[in-house]
């Protein structure tokens, strides 16, 4: 079953076609990772999706709804969830009130005036960040976290609407390579037991290849490639295009190749 | 940072908060003297204010000289009203319930000056309006406990209309500040006007706002509307900018010009030799008058400030002058005593005697009417007369009409 | 009126913008790469007018008028360099917009000053040597001055430019104008950019000043005055670029002449007099742009300008200590009304302090927790004010139905402006919040027949019993403490965490499923509707109000009560008024030069509590208790 279906989806800057046609699915379930080199489409293709951006042509099809042109806020109500590149939390609140803030939402009491914050769902909020490995942090000032913490208190947010499904960009940015490997193991393993299908983007190769259950491609505004991981490190468009810029692949797969003019 | 920078701070806390209960909870000072309460916009109006100080206080030293009042020293606490009615009101309002003042007087801008009126209406406390100029604190909005010692805006504009009858001119424009005494003498002149000369046409109206006058288009915009004279209203800052972009432009060549005030030492002297000659002006021509009260006031002016007065100083000079007055023919402080003693009540001033009108409260002191001319590098007025306030006021029974029920 | 005429009004137009030009673009300098507000810096521009006056006249001539200015104006950059490296420089790691609190304390004590050095009266300049008369155009005669001013605007934008585009020093500007953090990445001394940009900036002002010493008399007001247009003309042109400047000071000041050469109009019988208009019209401009274009005529949206300072801590209950000291104040309170007979004077300031205490708190509630920056907050006071004032004055209402009537007026105001404001950010909003409430200013100061004009509305004065101080001050009080507590419930509640929220991560925030626009403007209209209840009582109290109710210095009054108190924590608000309402009471009493007084006392509190008072008063505490 198809749980988010893209098609035709298009995308122009001033006359530079970011995104160009891309159609792509993700079955329910599924972990599904998009990479492709620096200026892809990967970010403005994404941003469609979760509502920051507003395509120019093509359809968003999330369950029974089309996403395209619905605000991130409307997104999230139908049940997707989200992770940041660059991980924000609410700085003036504790790691708790932070998912209490989500949870919140979740229940539709954004506009409730008296009863305190504090004091909702804060069990509920616990549970989650005990399944991130946070619960221990949880009345601590979030701004005082580690970077990669904020990274797993991010994501017991994005799961606090319970969603069906999680986009997550780029979400090892920025974090250890030993540290990369334990989060994404760990979103792994709580979206097969929630059932939950993610796309994700990510730079990093070796998480790509050694998590994902599918990958695809953008270069150029297209989509080039869509497969195994097998499939796709020996896909001959990929290699093209990657080698000739990139650099996170060439560890994973450390032949020396010359570079493209 | 260390233990001894954290006392430091620790003591200014304290010695802020201190210096804040000391200043609070002052005792007041003992009763033998006769408080006078005084408040005015000293920060915001310093060019007529300074002198006006300066006048009082030369007025106190004096009366104190004598004697005093009732056996008693009048001893004036002056504050800043903050050039805000709101202030204002809290001002007044401390000088009666902290100071104990039996009295209040000053004021300077109309709204604030109305404010302060209505709060003496409403507390029952007597005040004495110094300088404010719109007829409503005597008029529509006048009430038992305010007199008012200036020539309101009315009966400077009606000072003025001989002069301007006389000229004969058809078609008249108008710059005034927009504010309310800018917009009131505008309407005051424009009735007198239309009454006395019904076929006279108002060609083009110019209101800048206080103190922001783009003064090369105003002044281009009237000399394109091509009038025959000019009533000018506007004063301080803007006159002056009026005036250099008029004279620059050539405005008024040819033209008469009626202004309010601009006679006054205050907006006349920063035009240095700039002054408009030919200008029918109300205002003080400080150096020519030589009735002896005025030889007498100045004299003693000039040897206690080294400096000659204004029109600021006769204003304040004559409101303790006034109040002293009133205080010896009440015969006490009491407010209701006050009321009473001052209908009808003389003064003597530096512009000769006045009486308050028990119609309407209104002193009659006046002010002089004549042409503003330029010697020694500086402006100066010639041809000038003293018009009494009283003969430009309304007769009682028209004034009284204008006052609201229970005013007297 | 005929062509002539208006190419001609036009050509008055451009010499106007000529001086707001200079003031705005020393201005939109600064902000551009300190990101300080700088509101002492009409200071720097009067202080350019005197000083150029005084070298005119003592040494005369042409050297006296010509050298004069240059000669200023490196003065008022020097002196801009000055406050810069004295006082700015330390308190650059404070919450934002705290450093306003000291460029407001340096307005205070410059202008007495000024008072001192030069004297109460007007100082009327000589005309320029060599440029006395005029030319003639179009049968008219244009000032060669002002041809001059015409010409030189332009000379020094082009200069400007060719600097900023050229220099070493003019990339690095650009390039913190753009990214404040990246400068301090590339290795830069950013504490001598800095110090640079703020003599640079100032030069500019001062030369601007000492430009108009043939054209306008110097005069203690003139710093308050140009402060406001160069704002509008900084705002309008885009902040941080200097054509944007040029660029909206001519469309402000040919809106201006084009307004005065209008003049009146007779339409439907009514006549219209357009240069009534003047008194508004940049603030309509500024408006108009900024609804249209967020970011000005050539301004660029900046990145999210991420405070130097660390966010604030996670509120927290009241602890019982905190909650027994609120007790004890109530309760003190609550006794005051046994001292009247004694001292009656504490009832009268007493029920001032708790307006401002409620005025401030309604503004720290955008302003802390929704990180909305109102410039514009008297608006909302205003409205209460006239909203209960014009009720009784029109209708006779009883004083609960005008009560009642405060905070309503107020709501549908804020509604209104707050639906424009939200949809901007940071500074802009900031601008946005002031056009609106110079837009109800002059609407009120206008609208004679309704409001009363300048004069305002007189009379209205509680009735039996409240007319006895004692029973008003308990009203007040009541009002007081529901509206505060009220306030601080709705932060604690999902509410105001929504508002934070959207305040600490907008992105975040709508990924959540929060509506950061909807539940900013809810949170600015349950300010303006506490903020109204401010007014309403207010206007009972005096018996009186004016337009001074809604104007600037009110709005600035507010931003300094809760940035003194400490913006970061929920009782800063409630200290800062009091502190500040008690402070100018007992100062304008003391001495003549009470605004001085201020000024220093203000920068010493700014010195010691960089944090504000209570912030400054939980670092101390904290420091204690880890230090025993």
């Amino acid at each position: 079953m198809t749980d988010l279906s893209i098609r035709s989806l298009a995308k122009a800057f001033g006359g530079v076609r970011a995104v160009n046609d891309v159609s792509f699915e993700v079955a329910r379930g599924e972990f599904l990772a998009m990479i492709g080199p620096n200026g892809a489409g990967k970010s403005t293709c994404f941003n469609m999706i979760n509502g920051q951006l507003r395509p120019d042509s093509g359809e968003i099809w999330f369950e029974r709804a089309n996403l395209a042109g619905l605000a991130p806020r409307e997104i999230w109500r139908l049940g997707v969830g989200r992770t940041f590149q660059v991980a924000a939390t609410f700085g003036s609140m504790t790691v708790v009130e932070n998912v209490q803030m989500a949870l919140i939402s979740h229940a539709g009491e954004t506009y409730r005036l008296w009863k305190p914050a504090a004091s909702r769902y804060r069990a509920r909020a616990l549970e989650l960040l005990e399944q991130v490995g946070m619960k221990d942090a949880a009345d601590r000032a979030s701004r005082e976290l580690a970077y990669g913490d904020v990274k797993r208190v991010e994501l017991a947010m994005a799961l606090a609407n319970d969603p069906r499904l999680l986009l997550m960009d780029e979400p090892t940015a920025g974090m250890a390579p030993r540290e990369r490997n334990a989060l994404i193991a760990l979103v792994k393993r709580l979206v097969v037991e929630k059932g939950i299908s993610v796309l994700f983007t990510e730079h990093s190769m070796d998480v790509v290849f050694a998590h994902a259950d599918r990958i695809i491609v953008l270069a150029r505004g297209r989509l080039i490639a869509d497969g195994d991981a097998r499939t796709i490190r020996e896909h001959p468009k990929v290699q093209e295009v990657y080698f000739g810029t990139g650099k996170t692949f060439a560890r994973v797969e450390p032949k020396p190749l010359e570079p493209q003019p | 940072m260390d233990n001894r920078h954290l006392h430091k701070r620790y003591l200014l806390t304290v010695a802020l908060a201190g210096a804040a209960a000391i200043a609070l909870f002052r005792p007041a000072s003992a009763q033998d003297t006769i408080k006078i309460g005084e408040l005015n916009s000293y920060k915001s109006q310093p060019a007529f204010l300074d002198p006006y100080k300066k006048g009082w206080e030369l007025a106190i030293e004096e009366i104190n000289a004598k004697g005093g009042v009732l056996g008693k020293k009048l001893e004036v606490v002056s504050r800043d009203d903050g050039a805000n009615p709101g202030e204002a009101v809290r001002v007044a309002e401390e000088l009666v319930t902290r100071e104990g003042v039996p009295l209040i007087s000053g004021t300077f801008l109309s709204h604030i000056g109305l404010a302060v009126t209505n709060f003496a209406g409403q507390k029952k406390v007597f005040f004495l309006a110094a300088e404010p100029l719109t007829d409503k604190i005597t008029w529509q909005n006048g009430n038992k406990y305010t007199y008012r010692l200036r020539s309101s805006t009315y009966m400077q504009v009606a000072m003025l209309m001989p002069a301007a009858k006389a000229l004969k001119a058809k078609r008249w424009a108008l710059v005034y500040p927009n504010f309310e005494y800018g917009q009131s003498a505008a309407e005051n002149f424009k009735a007198l006007m239309k009454k006395a000369q019904p076929d006279v046409e108002f060609v083009t109206e110019q209101a800048p706002p206080l103190g922001k006058i783009d003064a090369g288009a105003v002044a281009q915009a009237i000399d394109d509307a091509k009038p025959d004279a000019i009533f000018n209203v506007l004063f301080a800052g803007d006159l002056a900018k009026f005036v250099r972009e008029g004279n620059t432009r050539g405005v008024f060549k040819n033209r008469p010009v009626v202004s309010l005030l601009s006679g006054e030492p205050e907006y006349l002297d920063p035009l240095k030799d700039e002054a408009p000659v030919g200008w029918i002006v109300t205002g003080y021509p400080q150096d020519k008058i030589n009735t002896p009260e005025h030889k007498a006031f100045r004299d003693a002016y000039m040897k206690k400030f080294n400096d000659y007065p204004r029109l600021g100083s006769i204003v304040g000079y004559a409101t303790m002058k006034s109040l002293a007055a009133g205080i010896a023919k009440a015969g006490s402080t009491d407010t209701e005593k006050l009321v009473t003693a001052f209908a009808g009540l003389k003064v003597d001033s530096p512009f000769g005697p006045f009486i308050y009108r028990a119609s309407d409260h209104q002193a009659t002191m006046g002010a002089y009417v004549g042409k503003i001319a330029l010697e020694n590098g500086k402006g100066t007025m010639t041809d000038f007369k003293y018009v009494d306030g009283a003969d430009v006021l309304p007769p009682d029974d028209e004034v009284k009409k204008l006052r609201p029920a229970g005013a007297n | 009126m005929n062509v002539s005429g208006f190419i001609f009004q036009a050509l008055n137009g451009l010499s106007s913008a000529s001086g707001l030009f200079f003031v705005a673009a020393g201005l939109s300098l600064i902000f551009g790469v300190t990101r300080i507000v700088n509101i002492a810096h009409g200071s720097l521009y009067m202080l350019g007018t005197y000083v150029a006056y005084s070298l005119a006249t003592k040494i005369g001539g042409g050297f006296g008028f010509w050298g004069g200015i240059v000669i200023t104006a490196c003065l008022v950059g020097l002196l801009g360099a000055a406050i810069e490296f004295v006082l700015l420089r330390r308190i650059y790691r404070a919450p934002e917009l705290f450093q306003l609190l000291a460029t407001f304390a340096l307005i205070l004590i410059i202008n007495d000053a000024t008072l001192w050095l030069w004297g109460p009266e007007d100082l009327l300049g000589p005309r320029a040597p060599g440029m006395r008369d005029a030319i003639e155009i179009f049968g008219r005669r244009l000032p060669t001055y002002d041809l001059f001013l015409i010409v030189i605007a332009p000379v020094v934008l082009w200069i400007l430019h060719l600097g900023l585009a050229r220099t070493r020093f003019g990339r690095l500007v650009r390039a913190a104008t753009q990214d404040r953090e990246m400068v301090g990445a590339l290795g830069v001394n950013q504490a001598m950019l800095f110090t640079a940009v703020f003599a640079l900036g100032s030069f500019l002002a001062g030369l601007g000043g000492a430009l108009q010493v043939a054209r306008e008399p110097a005069n203690l007001a003139m710093d308050l005055t140009v402060i406001g247009d160069a704002f509008v003309v900084v705002v309008v042109g885009g902040m941080g670029s200097i054509t944007g400047a040029y660029l909206a000071a001519v469309i402000i000041a040919e809106v201006k002449a084009l307004c005065i050469a209008i003049g009146t109009v007779s339409m439907f019988g009514m006549s219209l007099n357009f240069s009534k208009f003047t008194l508004v019209a940049e603030f309509l401009v500024m408006a108009a742009v900024l609804i249209a274009r967020p970011y000005g005529l050539l301004g660029r949206p900046q990145g999210a300008v991420r405070g130097v300072a660390d966010p604030e801590d996670p509120m927290r209950p009241a602890t019982p200590a905190l909650k027994f000291l609120g007790v004890v104040v109530l309760g003190a309170l609550m006794a005051m009304p046994l001292m009247a007979q004694s001292s009656p004077y504490v009832l009268i300031l007493g029920i001032d302090v708790m307006i401002a205490v409620l005025f401030a708190a309604s503004l720290h509630f955008i302003m802390g927790p929704g990180g909305m920056h109102s410039f514009g907050h008297a608006a909302y006071f205003g409205l209460g004010a006239y909203g209960a004032a014009l009720l009784v004055k029109w209708l006779a209402a009883p004083m609960g139905l005008a009560l009642l009537a405060a905070p309503i007026t107020a709501l549908l105001g804020a509604l209104l402006f707050g639906w424009f404001a939200v949809r901007l950010s940071g500074v802009y909003l900031a601008m946005l919040t002031l056009a609106f409430a110079q837009i109800v200013w002059a609407a009120v100061f206008q609208w004679e027949d309704l409001t009363g004009g300048s004069n305002g509305v007189i009379g209205v004065w509680p009735p039996a019993p409240f007319s006895n101080s004692s029973v008003y001050f308990i009203l007040v009080l009541l009002l007081t403490v529901i509206g505060v507590l009220a306030l601080r419930r709705i932060l604690f509640a999902p509410f105001g965490y929504a508002m934070r929220a959207g305040r600490d991560s907008p992105l975040r925030a709508e990924a959540i499923g929060i509506d950061v626009k909807r539940v900013h403007w809810l949170g600015f209209a349950i300010a303006g509707l506490v903020c109204g209840v401010a007014g309403g009582l207010f206007a009972f109290a005096k018996g009186s109000i004016s337009p001074e109710t809604i104007g600037v210095g009110r709005s600035i009054d507010g931003l300094v009560m809760v940035l003194l108190g400490g913006i970061q924590t929920l009782t800063g608000p409630i200290v800062g008024a009091s502190v500040f309402a008690v402070l100018q009471d007992t100062i304008m009493r003391q001495t003549e030069y009470w605004r001085a007084l201020l000024g220093l006392i203000i920068l010493l509190l700014v010195m010691a509590f960089p944090a504000g008072i209570v912030g400054g008063v939980i670092n101390l505490l904290r420091r204690w208790r880890t230090a025993s």
